[in-house]
Parts: structure tokens; sequence; C-alpha cells
């Protein structure tokens, strides 16, 4: 029994400790507002406070904290990234999860579970080994493996070779982990809170306020009121497109449902984390037991978070090809959210051309496992108004100048 | 013997009792009759306890015999949790119970109960997680204990398929509201699916003393040819437009219907007060499924604990049965109350507060009433009643998913204490007891009309709208609030996942307190019910704790599957398209190695796997000294024809086209709006106005949408057609490939000066029609014909038959692999990326310079403006030089400057040969780079390109 535990089986009365403060009134201004209470922005107002001691700050969100993507997505966490500006940035975000239990007091269930990357064609044989390369000369531990070894790693999954797509090789990437999605929001609201941010859920920004000449921004109005602001931070991801239209600015982001689902509660069957780009799957079972499972994203643009019939047709028929015995598993749910697509699959992260404007968006598929790092390095850019050197490469005038950071090769979802 | 507690008729309509069934529960032999499930028979056998509960693994057994409870969940060989009070029994059937160690009778889990009081709500969130590393260990004991079910890893998927349904108005429910609907539909005209999730239809009459009336109805459905039935069946799914997904055993049927009727009925809630979840805690209507249907007598002394007059229906039906009610709580006070069965002692204005249980919890030994005094709170209790039932009757929630599934919102009335439908997309509707409409004859009527309205919708509109009368409504069907926190606990409002009522204060306490919030943390509502049985009484307590009313507090969404589905079920019997050429087993004949290419498969070589290098190099010299066949017929053909032909070609690839001659080919490169090459291939100008391209193999069908996606937009006065599948292309190449042709040609002048290198002729080869193409991918005298994909096979066998003398074999694709590498040709995929220009790639001379506008151009002018990033080069390695592999790393310095395209040994040159992104200062012939093979730095040369032949003299022999 772990000392932590004590109190509550010895105490008379639950020693109850609020995680989130009650939601205080809206204050005129605030020297930071950050758009978005998600993962992104809990992690960006923790990092204000606790790297730069700016404390003046009011987190915003329409719904409750933690409900968009960060609540939505599968929870897998890698850095076996292409381009060496994606495996720097990853890298560091995967240093950040490690300690960040500890850090943040709450144990976010983080658990290393060795990642697959399963490659069915020889073309996808050399996407492996490119990463493979690449994430070695960069000290990130990934390497290709063969199908002996795969068999080892995940002794449930079929390796035969008389289906459409027998597995030929993997990438495979030891330090792949998931954890619990919601109590990484939670663990950066309360440390956030503590360190005086104000945090508003059910607050929706319905506008933003600029100088007189437009070059700068001076507040947001929301459904609770105006609030003036010396600096504005969004972190939306689906609705990146929208609130950056009410800056100005226009994104190269296309907002496209994903869908996801998880089954009932069932023993251990698989350790690892699997995913296949050329089936459009990938799958990883839970503390609790779940399978935990997604596959491609919509074919289309939409905003809307509606479940369909025919993603979950698409994703058991190839999910039961690598996983046969799983055919008689309860499906429990399903949902989706919505990516932010950028066409390189990289973020866009940085100052923008208004003044005291910051970016977080373009996040995609792949925005959780990057929680940790964006807080870091959003944080510093906010409070320094210089990007951080790690998204450098990520600037939004990058598609401007044609200097693109070509992650399609590592993305994981089928697109 | 089919039990102990079994009942006469006309109690037990699902069962046969001329057919005993047996099977075995945890390794014991039980007898039960056709039609029981397993829970029916083992209850009628006196085993009531089926499973071990989540957290704390208690005993649990059925509460509703209605199948939606973890609590119910059993393992057969092979399958996981699988409802025992939903699962038919079979004769021999293999039954164990879930998550218990050493047993369902000595659970070594159940010892972790001692230690609840060091397990409060989310208590995995509190700690195990320092020193760092600690929740690895912790985590692998975690997931032992989680989790239900078992997967046998040898479980086959197999058996499942799918099919098709449509109908005008779908109705799902078969009660007095679904089939009243489906009549009323079917009267119109409309053609009706009605789906029911019983062996028999009927609903809620089944069970409630309504059988003549439910039997009389249901003759009316089957006498309708309109209505088709499915049952026992199970809708688990509304998706957009009236997409609806319906399980029948190992089926899925995706039906279209043009309006849905959902007439799901309701769902009875539980109360709560200590020892809630004991086995033998039964719903009211779970006693009344037992009575009724499975003839099983539920128990021997019952205390009926009720919050409306349901509950006096319930007691007169166990006293019925034999059951003795020896008590009957009344949660309300006294007042005009039903009649009681004789014996029965009515306590107005009383509740039940906890059950007294058996030893180890195995069932219930007496249950304890006091007095209601406040909401929530009871006074003094009584002396315990002892029994071994406790039934409860405190009103329902509506089983409303599939009508959440279109997006609607639940709400609350706070005067009727119930959940209440909101606004619905146009064609859903809502009948029956799932929209809180409970009055029989009201049901009835009112299901009429919603039945004319939804065949209306669908377009079938016949006569006036049926009048309804007046719902009297739901008043007195739900006790606002039948919950009694007791502290000493084990007073469960989740029992899916072992949620108290302690929990949700404490979860409050904890800051938890918006419902999305509160069921994360606390996980109640995320178990395999999915709140059916937690939901309201969440909602009430947290109103209660907050002090609000539950309208303000809201409810999570409910979310598909309404029913679990399996992933067999939902995967079917998967069709992955599988293409295969018109030549496909004259490789297999020819004894070839198929390799996937997209979605076709093609050979890799021809020889078995040991001798794979070694045949390999033979084709590639076949090739270089003689002649061979590739079989390129996966390669994409598009036929654009038209007025604006040309110009259509002009803007989607990057070269000119518009003074083409008639009569020759020309490489075409497309790129995306970025300026990165996507595809290539050749186009040939067969006329005017018609030009035929081709593209590659994995890249043809994206062209080919590129191409209408952008036709869309220029309506150009061109027809596009992909005819990939209608042609069969076979490359005849190598120095006698023409001496090979020209008898199968009498027509034809072949030689260089009538047939030049890159023109097109027509004509028939071996008397097949042909489109013959002089091109030199892989840089020797060659033809690509182009045949009717029917002749295939005939124009492949006249060929090598043709070819024998020469030395014609038939050659793969990795021998085709590096024969084009010998002439620097690049795949485009391989040696490029999702980022590649044509600079990059040193082609720029594939760019028309003069025309105003191709796609991808402005971008390519702007990358062409600025200085190269890198570049891709030939390189060479001397024999003895390690192997580099495609993709290892070109190294400048300590960055990564670019990549190992394509590499190979180069039988006609004895050397290691490649394409590399290098540096651009690097990029000249006679540098020397480096690559990282093997982890270890190799020096290479880049060299000039071609590899073989630079002055292309062979090709345009």
């Amino acid at each position: 029994m772990p000392l932590g535990l004590l109190k509550y089986g010895l105490a008379r009365r639950y020693p109850a400790s609020r995680h989130f403060p009650i939601r205080p009134p809206l204050k005129d201004g605030y020297d930071v507002v950050i758009i978005g209470g998600g993962g992104h922005g809990l992690a960006a107002a923790w990092h204000l406070a606790h790297d730069h001691g700016v404390t003046d700050v009011a987190v915003l969100d329409k719904g409750y904290l933690g409900g968009g993507n960060t609540a939505r997505n599968t929870a897998i966490i890698r850095s076996n990234y292409l381009t060496p500006e994606g495996v720097a940035f990853y890298a560091r975000s995967m240093d950040l999860w490690r300690d960040l239990s500890a850090r943040l007091r709450i144990n976010i269930l983080y658990s290393q579970r060795g990642h697959l990357t399963l490659a069915h064609t020889d073309a996808a044989v050399r996407t492996m080994r490119w990463r493979a390369e690449v994430n070695k000369h960069l000290d990130v531990d990934s390497q290709l493996i063969w199908p002996d070894e795969i068999a080892r790693l995940a002794p449930t999954m079929s390796l035969s070779r008389s289906v459409r797509y027998p597995v030929l090789a993997a990438l495979y990437h030891p330090p792949g982990a998931i954890a619990r999605h919601d109590a990484v929001a939670w663990g950066y609201a309360r440390a956030a809170a503590r360190k005086g941010v104000e945090l508003h859920p059910q607050t929706e920004v319905t506008g933003l306020l600029t100088s007189p000449d437009g070059s700068r921004i001076t507040g947001v109005e929301t459904t609770r009121g105006t609030v003036r602001a010396h600096r504005v931070l969004q972190a939306v991801a689906g609705y990146s497109g929208q609130v950056a239209g009410m800056a100005g600015l226009k994104l190269p982001i296309r907002s496209i449902p994903l869908q996801a689902c998880v089954s009932q509660p069932l023993k251990p069957f698989l350790d690892p984390i699997i995913v296949s780009g050329s089936l459009h799957i990938y799958i990883s079972q839970s503390a609790r037991g779940e399978f935990v499972m997604g596959g491609a994203s919509d074919p289309y643009p939409l905003y809307s978070t509606r479940s369909t019939l025919d993603f979950k047709e698409g994703l058991f028929a190839h999910m039961l090809e690598l996983f046969p015995a799983l055919s008689e598993v309860p499906i429990m749910r399903q949902w989706a959210g919505i990516t932010d697509m950028t066409p390189d699959f990289s973020p866009v992260m940085g100052p923008t051309p208004l003044e005291g404007y910051y970016i977080d968006a373009g996040w995609g598929t792949w925005g959780f496992k990057a929680t940790p790092v964006c807080g870091e390095t959003m944080a510093h850019t906010v409070a320094t108004g210089r990007p951080h050197p790690l998204i450098e490469s990520f600037a939004l005038s990058r598609f401007a100048r044609f200097d693109q950071v070509g992650e399609k090769g590592a993305a994981s979802v089928g697109q | 013997m089919t039990g102990r507690h079994r009942l006469d008729p006309p109690f037990g309509r699902h069962i046969d009792r001329e057919r005993p069934v047996r099977f075995h529960f945890e390794g014991r032999r039980y007898e039960g009759l056709a039609g029981d499930t397993v829970a029916s028979a083992l209850w009628a056998n006196g085993m009531r306890v089926l499973a071990r509960s989540f957290k704390y693994h208690r005993p649990r057994g059925p509460r509703s015999f209605a199948g939606a409870e973890a609590d119910t969940l059993v393992q057969l060989p092979g399958r996981p949790n699988i409802p025992a009070d939903g699962l038919p029994i079979t004769e021999g059937l293999e039954v164990t119970a879930q998550n218990c160690a050493g047993g369902l009778e000595r659970d070594r889990g159940a010892r972790l109960a001692r230690f609840a009081r060091f397990m409060p709500v989310g208590f995995y969130y509190k700690a195990f997680y320092r020193p760092s590393g600690a929740w690895d260990w912790w985590e692998k004991t975690f997931r032992r204990m989680t989790g239900l079910g078992r997967v046998d890893p040898d479980t086959p998927h197999a058996g499942h398929d799918k099919q098709y349904l449509f109908a005008d108005v779908a109705v799902i429910g078969g009660g007095l509201a679904g089939m009243s609907a489906a009549l009323a539909a079917a009267d119109s005209g409309a053609d009706v699916l009605l789906v029911d999730d019983q062996p028999g239809l009927g609903g809620a009459m089944a069970y409630t003393g309504r059988q003549g009336e439910a039997a009389a109805l249901a003759g009316e459905v089957a006498a309708r040819v309109e209505i088709r039935v499915l049952a026992p069946a199970s809708c688990s799914g509304w998706f957009a437009d009236h997409w609806l997904a319906v399980v029948a055993g190992r089926r899925l049927y995706k039906v279209r219907a043009k309006a849905t009727v959902v007439a799901t009925g309701a769902i009875e809630q539980p109360m709560v007060f200590a020892n809630n979840d004991l086995p033998g805690v039964l719903l009211g209507s779970g006693a009344q499924r037992l009575i009724h249907l499975y003839g099983v007598r539920p128990g021997t002394r019952a205390v009926v604990v009720t919050g409306n007059d349901q509950g006096y229906a319930v007691a007169a039906d166990l006293a019925a049965a034999g059951v003795e009610v020896a008590a009957l709580a009344d949660l309300r006070g006294a007042g005009d109350r039903p009649p009681v069965p004789d014996g029965a002692r009515v306590h107005a204005g009383h509740t039940v507060v906890e059950a007294l249980p058996l030893a180890g919890n195995w069932g219930v030994a007496a249950a304890v009433l006091a007095p209601v005094i406040a909401q929530g709170q009871a006074g003094t209790p009584l002396p315990p009643v002892d029994c071994d039932l406790v039934v409860t009757s405190v009103g329902v929630m509506p089983a409303a998913h599939l009508l959440c599934h279109s997006g609607m919102r639940l709400g609350y009335d706070d005067d009727l204490a119930m959940l209440t439908l909101g606004d619905l997309p146009d064609g859903l509707f809502a009948a029956g007891k799932v929209a809180n409409s409970f009055d029989p004859a009201a049901v009835a009527a009112e299901a009429k009309r919603i039945g004319w309205q939804a065949a209306a919708h669908a377009g079938h509109k016949t006569g006036r709208m049926p009048r309804a009368p007046k719902d009297p409504g739901a008043a007195g069907i739900n006790h606002p609030f039948p919950y009694f926190p007791q502290p000493q606990g084990h007073d469960f409002v989740d029992l899916d996942e072992d949620q108290q009522t302690a929990d949700i204060a404490n979860a409050l306490a904890d800051g938890f307190d918006h419902v999305e919030l509160l069921k994360r943390y606390t996980t109640i509502g995320m178990g395999p019910s999915q709140g059916r049985h937690s939901q309201l009484a969440t909602l009430r307590l947290v109103a209660h704790a907050k002090g609000c009313q539950p309208a303000e507090v809201g409810l999570t969404t409910l979310r598909p599957p309404a029913v679990p589905e399996t992933m067999g079920v939902l995967a079917g019997r998967g069709f992955e398209p599988e293409r295969l050429t018109q030549l496909h087993h004259r490789h297999l004949d020819a004894g070839a190695q198929m390799m996937p290419a997209g979605v076709w498969w093609r050979p890799a070589y021809y020889a078995a796997p040991d001798r794979r290098d070694e045949a390999i190099r033979e084709e590639a010299l076949a090739i270089r000294r003689r002649v061979g066949l590739i079989d390129v017929s996966t390669l994409g053909g598009i036929e654009v024809r038209g007025p604006d032909a040309a110009e259509f070609l002009e803007r989607i690839y990057t070269f000119a086209y518009a003074r083409q001659p008639v009569g020759r080919s020309r490489y075409v490169l497309m790129c995306d709006q970025t300026g990165a090459i996507v595809d290539d291939g050749v186009a040939c100008r067969l006329a005017e106005r018609h030009f035929y391209v081709t593209a590659t193999t994995t890249g043809a069908d994206g062209v080919y949408r590129q191409m209408l996606w952008w036709n869309a937009q220029w309506r150009l006065s061109v027809d596009i057609a992909n005819v990939t599948a209608a042609y069969c292309g076979i490359n005849i190449a190598g120095p006698k490939s023409r001496a090979v042709l020209a008898p199968l040609v009498p027509g034809l002048e072949l030689s260089g000066e009538a047939f030049p290198y890159m023109g097109v002729r027509e004509a028939e080869v071996a008397g097949i029609p042909c489109r013959i193409l002089r091109v030199g991918f892989v840089g020797e005298l060659g033809y690509e014909l182009h045949a009717p994909a029917g002749c295939g096979e005939a124009l492949w066998d006249a060929l090598m038959a043709a070819g024998q003398a020469a030395g014609i074999r038939p050659v793969g694709i990795e021998a085709q692999r590096i024969l084009r590498l010998e002439k620097g040709h690049i795949i485009v995929g391989q040696d490029t990326d999702s980022l590649t220009f044509p600079q990059e790639a040193d082609m720029a001379w594939a760019i028309a310079r003069k025309k105003p506008f191709f796609v991808g151009g402005r971008s390519i002018e702007i990358l062409a403006a600025r200085p190269l990033t890198r570049k891709l080069v030939g390189f060479t390695l001397l024999a003895h030089a390690p192997m580099p592999q495609e993709c290892e790393l070109v190294i400048q310095g300590t960055g990564i400057v670019g990549r190992v395209t394509s590499v190979a040994r180069s039988p006609v040159l004895g050397r290691i040969i490649g394409l590399a992104y290098v540096a651009p200062d690097d990029a000249a012939p006679g540098r020397t780079i480096h690559l990282k093979v093997s982890g270890r730095y190799v020096e290479a040369e880049v060299v000039a390109l071609p590899f073989y032949d630079p002055d292309n003299t062979r090709q345009s022999l």
C-alpha cells in the first residue's frame, strides 16, 4: 500500500483537495489570456507561471477543462519522427513526460509500452528504415525489426503470411508510451491554479479586440464579458481556423474529423502499442483493460463530431487481419474529435503578424504527445516574445517561404 | 431437474418445458429449458451469483434480466463479456465467471475489499508514481486486477457477414408502441422494418401480465406483408440520414430507412442503499421477467420497496408466483394505493436502508427498513425483515440511446422527476415509454399517429393523421430521489465500476463538479452498461449535493453503440480489394514470387526465394543482352479526349504538349500545388484531340481523381476516362526485341527511322490490336504493347513463342528497378518524398518555361529561385564496399543532409550504384559523400547520370 493513500484510509473524513478552484469572476484584464483550456493551453499556463513567473494569466474554455481533443485522443506518446526538427521537438516532450507525474503530483498513468509501426509493403519498409536511421542518428531509441522480433514483442498478433497485407517489418520505438489523457489536463490545471493562474471554463471567446490600427491584440470578447489582455495565446486544436479567423489570420489548416473507439475491459492481451499505416489502424490496451483504437481520418473536412458506422467497419475489417482473436470483443463506445491538419503534418507555433497574438495550432493527429513541450515552448515564446529555438521551424510564415517540415512519412493515422 | 424454482404455466413465455438443455457454469453441471438464458436457468437452480465486481470483487448477479449490466457478463470459450441474461443456453455450453482469481466462490481478488478505505475515488491518480518508475511496477499489478473477460488468442474470426436492407420506415422496438406504429405506417402503404431484441414481440406487455394483448398485436403484425420483422436483433446505432446498424447474431444489417421510429421503451432504475449490489436485490421488472418470461420463482420471501404504483403490481406478481411478500415499503407517504398481497405488511413512508448479506456477500439475508424523514434521509431503522429478495420499483429512464446518436440532448423535468427528450431531426420519431408515455391506451393511439407521420415523411401519406387522445402523463412513475446513502458505504451508484455515493461526494469535493469531469474522475458511466443504471442517479445525487436542480447539472453524452457490437460483426468478412493483372497466372506458372504494389500483385522475380539474387541478376542481364518481357499492366492508363485535350495536359503536367506531334509520346511529370512531385508517366498523342496517358501503379487512381477535381473547376472540353483495367501492358525490351517483334507485326515498319524512339503506333501484334509505345524506362531498345485486357495471355504467349530462339524470358519488378536505376530514372515515391520538387530531382528539363500555368508552377518558380537545400544525385561504391540500404542516411559533418533513395549492385556495371539526396555543394560529379551504413561511415563518389549508356544510344537504336 503506497504511503500516498494512507491518509485516505486513516482519516475520519475524506481529505479532499480541490483540483480546480471554484471559478472566480472574470477580471477586466490580464497580462496573458489563453484561449483553450485543453492540455496545451493549461500546460502553457503552468509553464508561464512556473518558468517565467507570469501569473496574471486566465485560461478560457468554451466547455469544461480538457474536454476537447485532450479528452478525445488515444493518448499515444512517441518521438520517432522523420525530420531533425520534429525529432528534437518530440524528444524534448518525452523527457518532460517521464517526470510529469512527479512534477504535477498526479499519477498520469504514464506507461512505457513500446511502439511498433508495422510495414506491410516494400515502400513502407523503406520509410520505416528512414525514420529509424534519422532517429538513431539523433539518439532516439528506434530501430527496424523483423517478424521474429515482432512476434516476441506482440505474441498475440497474427504474423500470417497468407493475409492481404502480411507484416514484413516494423519500426520499433521502445520508449513509446500511453498515458491517462484526462489526468494530464487536470494536473496542469491544478498546478497552474496553485501558481495563481485563473481557470475559466464555460467561457467562450466570441471576438478579439485590437488596437485602432489593427496591429496589436488588446483583449478578447467572451460570453462573460470583455477582457483586456497584453498577450493572447490560442490553443484550440480543431477550431484553430475559426479562432485565428477572428485575428484576421488565414491558416493553411483543414479541420477533419478523426474517430476512435474503445472496447469493454478485458484481461491483459496486448502490451505494446501497434500502429499500421497501410491498414490504417492503431491499438493499445489501457491500464483498465480496454482496447483503445483508431483508424483513418474521415475523408472530408467537417466541424462535426458525429460518429459514423463506416469508420468502425473499415477499422475492424483491418484490425482483425492483425488480431483475428479480437473478433468476439465487444465495442463499448465510439467518438470523434476534430483534427487541425497542416499540409506538411507539422504544427504551426509561435508569434503571428498580429502583435501580442500567439498561436499553437496545426496539431492534427499528433497533438497529445506534444502537450508538455508545447507548454514549455509556447510559454517561453509568449514570455519573451521570441520563438523558442525548438519551434522556430514551425512558424506560420514557413508556408509562405516554402520551408515546410515534412512529417507525413511519420504520421500514424491514415489520411 | 430443470431448476427447483420453476413455475407452472402460464408463466414462462419463452421456455419450452419439453426440451431440457444441459450446460456448465464454473465447471458444475446445470439443466435448464430451451428458451432460458444462462442467468434464468442458473437462477432456477438457485445460483444467483454470476460474476465478481470490477474494483472490490464483490459477488454479483442479475438485477434486470434485460442483458445490460456488467455484473452479468460471463465468459464462453473464445467469447468474453457475454451478458448471461441475454445469452440463450444451448446443449453443452461451457460458461465460466469472469474477474475472479481462483474461481467465483474463492476469488482471491475479494481480499482487495478489505483495503477499500485506502482506495478512494480516483486513488490511482493520488499515488503509485513515486519514486520515478514505480508506476511501471504497479501498472502490471493493476492490469492483472482490472479487465473482465479473457481473449483467447486462438479465437478465429469467421462466420460473420453483412446485409443491406431498405425500408420506408424502420421501427426499433416491438412493444405496444413499436407494433402500433408499424401497423399504422403499413396502413399508409409504407414498407416497414420492425426490429426487436427479444425472441418474441410484445415488449413490456410480455412480462406484465398482458401476454394476450401482445400476442394479438403480434399476430396482426405477422399478417402484414408490408412489415418485415427482424427479431431477435438489436439496433446498435442511428447514424445520419437514417442509416442504422442492426446486429442479429453474427450478421450486421445495414439499414437505410426514410424515417425511423424509436420505440425502445424505458430502462428501470435501481435504488441506492447499503448492500444494494447483493445478488437477490432485483429490479421489479427483473423479477417480472423472471416470472413471466422464464417461469422462474425469483425467491421465497421478498421485501418490496416502491416509489410508485408499479411496485404493487410487482408485489402481486411475486405473490402469484408463490413468493411470500413479507413487507412492502412505499417511499411515498400514506395515500390511495393499490391493494397488496395477503400477509404483506405495508410500511408507508418507509424505505429500505440496508440489505443484510449472507456469508461472503453471497446473497440477501434480510432487509432493514426505516422511515423516510427527508430527501435521501431515513430515520431509526426497524428490526430487520428476513428475506432472500429485495425488489425495488422507483422509476425509469428512457432508453433513448438511438435518439441521442442524432445529437439530441436529454433534459430533466423536475415535476415528473424524469429525463425528457429534446429536439429530434426530421424523420426521427419517438413513441411509447421512451417518450415518457406510459398509459397503454395513450401509447397505442399516439404510436399510430407517429406511424402515420413516419410513413408520410417517407412519402406515403394516406388519409388524415390519426388523432391521439390526451396522454394522462407520466406523473407518479418516477420517485424523485430513491437514494439513501449510508455511512457504512456499499451504497453503490454505478455497479459496473463499484462507485458509491461517497465517491460522488468526494469527487465533487475534489473539484470535479462538471458532469463530464465527474464521469472521467469517478469512471461512473464508463463501464460496459455505459450509465444505463447510474446516469440518472448520478445526476440527482450531484444536484442534491450542489443544492441545484438536476436540469442544471446536465448529462454526459450517450454515444454509439447503443448495445455492444463485437469487432467481428463490424468487420464482417472484410473485402480488401486485390487486383490481378491478366497475366497473373502466367507469372505463377513461370515460378514468380509475387509482391504487393498498391492494390495489385506484381511478379518480383521468377525463381524460388533461395535463388532470389541470382534470378534478379539473370533477368536484368537478359534485357541488357537479349530480350525480356515485363508485365506493365498495372501502370495507369487514362484517356484524355476532346478539343481541349492538349490544353488540359498543359495545365495538369509540367511539360509542353500543345505542339506534340501525333504519333509521338512525351514524358509527363505531375506536381501538386506546393510544387512537390506526385506522379510521372508518358502521354501518347494518338490523334489531334486524343491522348493516352500513363501513370504509376500506385499513383494512377490519385492522378485520375486529381484530373477530375481540377477539371470540375476548369471546365475544359475534355473527356477523362480511367482505362487502366481495359488494357494489358507488356514491355518487350532488349537488343533483340525488334527482331522478336517484327514477324508478329507484318503491317508495321519497325526500323529506327520509321518508328523512332518515343514513337507511338497502333497496329496488330499477332492479330491483337495494340497501342505500341517505343519507350525506354530500362534503357534498351524496347516496345510497350498495350492490348485489350482480354487478349493479355494470348499476346504474352505469342511473344514468348516468338522469342524462344532469341532466349526471351519474363523479367520481374526487382530487375526492372535495377535496370531503370542504371539509367538514372527516378521512381516517384521512392526517389522523391512529399516535398521533392523537380529541381531537387534534377528534372528542371521536364518543366516547360513558356506556358502561362500548370499545377504547382507558381510554387516551383518560387522554389527554383532559392538556393537548393539538397539535390538528388547518382553515386557509386567500389564492389567490395558494404552494401548500403535504401533510406540509410547521407551525413555531412554531423548533420543529416539526405538519404539513399535507391541502391543496387549493377550486374552489367559490376559495382554498387545508387541515388541519394546530398548537400548542393556535394552534388558535382567527383565529390565524395559520406553514407552511414549500418552505423558506420562509408565514402561514396558522386557520379554523373545515367550510370549506363550515358549517350542513350541503346534505347534509340
